[in-house]
């Protein structure tokens, strides 16, 4: 019998592509992928890397397909928006080797900015998906992804969700099949997308969708259960698991390849069961095209496009009643904060004095937009901190933005932030962009990137100096500060606000999580200097605390010692002790 | 008949590797298991929930409302939050400690006053100390074993699997003070 192991739908993913034969990935960190190219790495067999942005590493993997080997890009749904430019023409030039994007989606937004539905990219860009619902189908749906992408001669998307990413079940491991480089052989016709060759690739594209969705009755990760006549739903993904919960009788008709999807199949199942749901996770995707085709079914009246759903939630609609017994009690929420010492926190805290907005971005350091700093006003995207308040200054001048800055990171500001500044330097800009410096990708769980001198298989590379970047680009002022001088981060950001040169402050300090770091103090508060005035707490430091007498207390095994919370004590109560 | 559990906890507290010893233990047990985790900006310093679900055969990978059989939870605040989560004779084991959230330290709501006595009037609740009994034993870090063991009980399995499952789970130099953890708060009074 073969191993089983549990296993992390991610790592699923990525021992599929390893059984696969997958000789190339790229990747860039994003929640709900990331995990797939950390465990993919481990892989000798596997050439795996980090790229800048989710574009590069889609072309990365274009590349690799083109080339003859079968190759895999990972990215989060937003990722997918950055990558689509490719996407969309990699679904005209077909593959050569088989090529697999493997894109989570995040209903329930855990750690996201939007909740958008690959699926839809995946019709628009007529693109197959498969979309698993366990760990096993993980590892499996990626290996059929290979053959479909080979013998359809297309790109394939696997769509996973949160809840299938992040969470682990039973997977039976093979070993790894190697397969043959294809020989390349020039064809200008397939891969040359200038109008004359692409015109003759957009039927190809229609026809190969065609073809594929008559074949599709007979795909083995379609499943048609009858049991029940009387009740049946149309699923897929993670929800499939939600039905089985709660109607383990009822008929169902689980789609593995959820686009296209098979209009016999639909045919078929409508056709014996007499209530047919379509239960699927955000947009109608699968409801919408059984409806076009005349189907009576019942779906999205029912079941909301929001959120992850869940088998209470399915309780609800049938039967108006789920399994709760008490009431859920009332219970202050507790929101992710800036973890204690958290460099982020030091620099916002003086944005904060200032009464400075900042133009924000994606990272942990959208947590400053929260209470007590509240001092993020925007976050859009990737990269956008840098170009909007670019567009500020443009739509109503410099004066307005005196009070502004962008505030991005490391690894954001490499991904898609350099282009703005780029356009900054270019369209004569004033502004000030802060890059926050803490030497990793630090929401998604610290992975490398072009600037920490390290690559995904941790081998050690070139670091790209981010303040020489900006000078060569020719930012006129560049400015390197430790995020904990905060006198001298007063200093540097009020003069530049109120300047006319476009000025980029680099504030450093590695992420308090990253590994190998020493804390060998801590901070305490003497109670006896302690007046209560509260100013050291508008930091927003989880390892403080009040105490019974109102004075502020320090959680000894919470504090990082660093000392933050002293510059705001005008008492000097606070003082730092070694552990 | 599958057996749900649910740890609770702030991120950070190593609710995460609670979760995969739980597992990994039902694994060896021969049951079919599922594990639904919490990885990404809910983790800094949130509300986090982690759940075991394991049995003949699992289908969906999280416990929901009126499910839990055992809720384990790392904090007070935590533990009142989720409890409306468990059977009607679902165990409540709490690691009685508090950590102010933020909306609490900025003074916007109330840290609510005695937590456990009040669960109790509804639910089976067992409370230990965990942070005291680490701290005890000099390493803060292995309160997770603590209050796993404390709880064990109540999920199952004899206490050799559980030692063997969190030997081969933590760091290899933390075997020995995590196995006497995790016989402290199993050997501890409930």
């Amino acid at each position: 019998m073969a191993k089983k192991t549990i296993m992390l739908g991610n790592e699923a993913i990525a021992r599929g592509a390893f059984e696969a034969g997958v000789k190339l990935s790229s990747a860039y960190p994003g929640t709900p992928s990331t995990e797939i190219s950390e465990y993919l790495a481990k892989y000798d067999e596997v050439y795996t890397e980090w790229a800048p942005n989710e574009k590069v590493a889609a072309e990365v993997a274009i590349g690799a397909s083109v080339s003859g080997v079968r190759s895999l890009a990972c990215m989060k749904h937003v990722g997918l928006n950055v990558a689509s430019d490719p996407l969309y023409t990699f679904s005209y030039t077909g593959v050569g080797g088989g090529s697999v994007f493997v894109v989570a989606d995040d209903p329930g937004l855990a750690s996201s900015q939007n909740e958008q539905d690959t699926r839809m990219i995946a019709r628009a860009s007529h693109v197959p998906v498969l979309e698993p619902s366990d760990s096993q189908e993980a590892k499996d749906f990626v290996k059929y992804g290979y053959e479909l992408s080979e013998a359809y001669d297309t790109p394939v998307i696997l769509r996973t969700t949160t809840k299938l990413a992040h969470s682990q079940s039973a997977v039976e491991l093979c070993d790894r099949v190697e397969v043959a480089d294809k020989e390349y052989a020039r064809n200008v016709q397939k891969y040359v997308m200038m109008p004359a060759s692409a015109i003759g690739r957009h039927l190809v594209v229609e026809d190969r969708e065609k073809r594929m969705a008559e074949d599709a009755a007979d795909f083995p990760v379609n499943k048609m259960e009858i049991n029940d006549k009387k009740i049946g739903f149309i699923t897929c993904g993670i929800a499939y698991q939600y039905v089985k919960e709660v109607c383990p009788n009822a008929s169902v008709l689980k789609f593995g390849l959820v686009n296209p999807i098979s209009k016999k199949l639909v045919e078929d199942f409508v056709s014996q069961v007499e209530t047919v749901y379509v239960f699927e996770e955000l947009e109608p995707v699968i409801e919408e095209q059984v409806r076009a085709w005349g189907f009576a079914v019942k779906g999205k009246e029912l079941f909301t496009r929001q959120g992850e759903y869940s088998a209470n939630m399915l309780r609800r609609v049938l039967f108006g009643a789920d399994e709760a017994v008490f009431e859920k009690q009332e219970a202050p929420a507790r929101p992710p904060i800036l973890c204690p010492g958290c460099p982020h926190r030091s620099v916002f805290s003086v944005l904060n004095k200032l009464k400075i907005h900042a133009s924000g971005d994606i990272g942990c350091y959208t947590l400053g937009a929260v209470a007590p700093l509240g001092v993020i006003d925007t976050t859009i995207c990737m990269g956008a901190s840098i170009s909007a308040l670019h567009g500020m200054e443009k739509a109503r001048g410099k004066e307005f933005i005196k009070n502004w800055v962008a505030v991005i990171g490391d690894s954001t500001f490499l991904h898609t932030g350099i282009n703005s500044l780029i356009n900054m330097v270019y369209n004569k800009a004033t502004g000030t962009v802060m890059i926050l410096d803490n030497r990793t990708t630090g929401m998604t769980g610290h992975q490398e990137h072009a600037a920490t001198g390290k690559t995904l298989k941790g081998e050690e590379t070139y670091a790209i100096n981010l303040a020489d970047l900006c000078r060569a680009v020719g930012v006129p002022n560049v400015i390197e500060i430790s995020s904990f001088d905060v006198k001298g981060l007063e200093k540097v950001i009020t003069e530049s606000v109120n300047g006319d040169t476009l000025t980029v402050i680099i504030a450093k300090a590695p992420c308090v999580l990253l590994k190998g770091q020493k804390f060998p103090n801590v901070c305490a508060v003497n109670p006896d200097a302690c007046k209560k005035c509260g100013a050291c707490m508008k930091i927003g430091c989880p390892a403080m605390t009040r105490g019974e007498d109102g004075k502020v207390k320090i959680d000894a095994t919470m504090c990082n010692g660093c000392g933050l919370c002293k510059n705001y004590c005008k008492f000097n109560a606070i003082e730092t002790l070694e552990r | 008949m599958t057996k749900n559990i649910m740890i609770v906890g702030v991120g950070g507290q190593g609710t995460l590797l609670t979760s995969r010893i739980i597992g990994k233990a039902a694994m060896e047990m021969g049951f079919d298991v599922k594990i639904s985790e919490v990885h990404g900006m809910a983790q800094r310093g949130g509300s986090v929930v982690t759940f075991v679900r394991f049995g003949e055969a699992v289908n969906e990978p999280v416990v929901e409302e009126g499910q839990a059989d055992v809720i384990i939870a790392f904090e007070r605040l935590e533990a009142l939050r989720y409890a409306h989560f468990l059977k009607k004779d679902g165990v409540l084991v709490v690691n009685d400690c508090r950590i102010d959230p933020m909306t609490v330290v900025i003074g916007a709501k109330q840290y609510p006053e005695n937590i456990i006595e009040g669960l109790k009037k509804e639910h089976a609740v067992y409370a230990i100390d965990g942070q005291k009994i680490a701290l005890d034993l000099g390493n803060s870090k292995v309160l997770n074993s603590v209050v796993l063991g404390y709880a064990a009980g109540f999920i199952g399995f004899d206490k050799d699997v559980w030692l063997q499952t969190v030997s081969s789970t933590v760091p290899a130099k933390t075997i020995e003070i995590n196995q006497k953890a995790f016989a402290c708060g199993y050997d501890a009074e409930h």
